[in-house]
């Protein structure tokens, strides 16, 4: 029993959420540096469970007019629990009328996923879904 | 590095706003996979680039967490007659292109 209790205590330990959170971070900074994201403009769209963790399908949206004014100039997607957060990085123009991008993508295990997207006059959002992942994906 | 898939209407009206479809069958292998005890090499298409008459529209980076065979969908605002140019390319270097062309009439 003991032993059995010590191994619970050590599962809810933080140690290894706080590297991956660390990856996360430092994934997040080498794509769009230090600035805040607001966390608004985007509909990021992920089923709440997905059956096969290899093939998850993603659709995001970002609330943008797509002028040569204001456009997304890059969207940024991350796994937070992959054995390494980086999934793609779509750099757009106002010629992508809307700002949505669909594709598909792996989880190795439940998780968030996080998207970032850097507008043209440089300001950064960010939205997160959270996906249950029934059989993880090969990643 | 097999042929990329393309869908595309064949014409579209001026101003008309048009979905692309694509995919190109691929491993997309991470390097940290293991097959039989063994570890799969990693094999991966790290870049996509679309040109319209030349012009990069749209451009992408793919990483671990892409799947295989990386399929796409996006939407594209046609105002005259476009060559889509796709290009996709590995780590080693290796590409495969994709075209496709919408008509305005």
């Amino acid at each position: 029993m003991i032993g059995r209790r010590a191994a619970l205590l050590l599962a809810a330990l933080p140690f290894g959420a706080l590297a991956g959170d660390a990856d996360l971070a430092n994934a997040i900074r080498d794509q769009v540096g230090d600035g805040a994201p607001e966390e608004r403009g985007i509909v990021l769209r992920a089923p709440a469970t997905a059956e096969n963790g290899g093939q998850v399908p993603i659709t995001v949206i970002v609330d943008s007019p797509q002028t040569a004014a204001l456009h997304v100039a890059a969207i940024h997607v991350f796994a937070t629990r992959n054995p390494t957060p980086g999934v793609a990085s779509f750099r757009l123009t106002p010629a992508l009328a809307r700002a949505e991008i669909q594709t598909r993508i792996r989880l190795a295990e439940n998780q968030a996923i996080v998207v970032v997207a850097q507008m043209s006059d440089g300001s950064l959002r960010r939205a997160s879904a959270e996906v249950r992942v029934a059989a993880g994906g090969c990643v | 590095m097999n042929a990329p898939r393309i869908r595309a209407p064949r014409t579209a009206r001026p101003g008309e706003i048009v979905e692309i479809r694509t995919l190109i069958e691929h491993p997309m292998e991470t390097g940290l996979r293991h097959d039989s005890g063994r570890t799969v090499p990693r094999d991966l298409i790290n870049r996509m680039i679309l040109r319209v008459n030349g012009e990069t529209v749209l451009s992408a980076e793919f990483r671990n967490g892409t799947s295989a065979n990386p399929y796409h969908v996006f939407f594209l605002r046609i105002e005259r007659t476009s060559e889509l140019d796709f290009v996709w390319t590995n780590e080693a270097g290796r590409s495969a292109r994709g075209n496709a062309r919408i008509v305005v009439a």
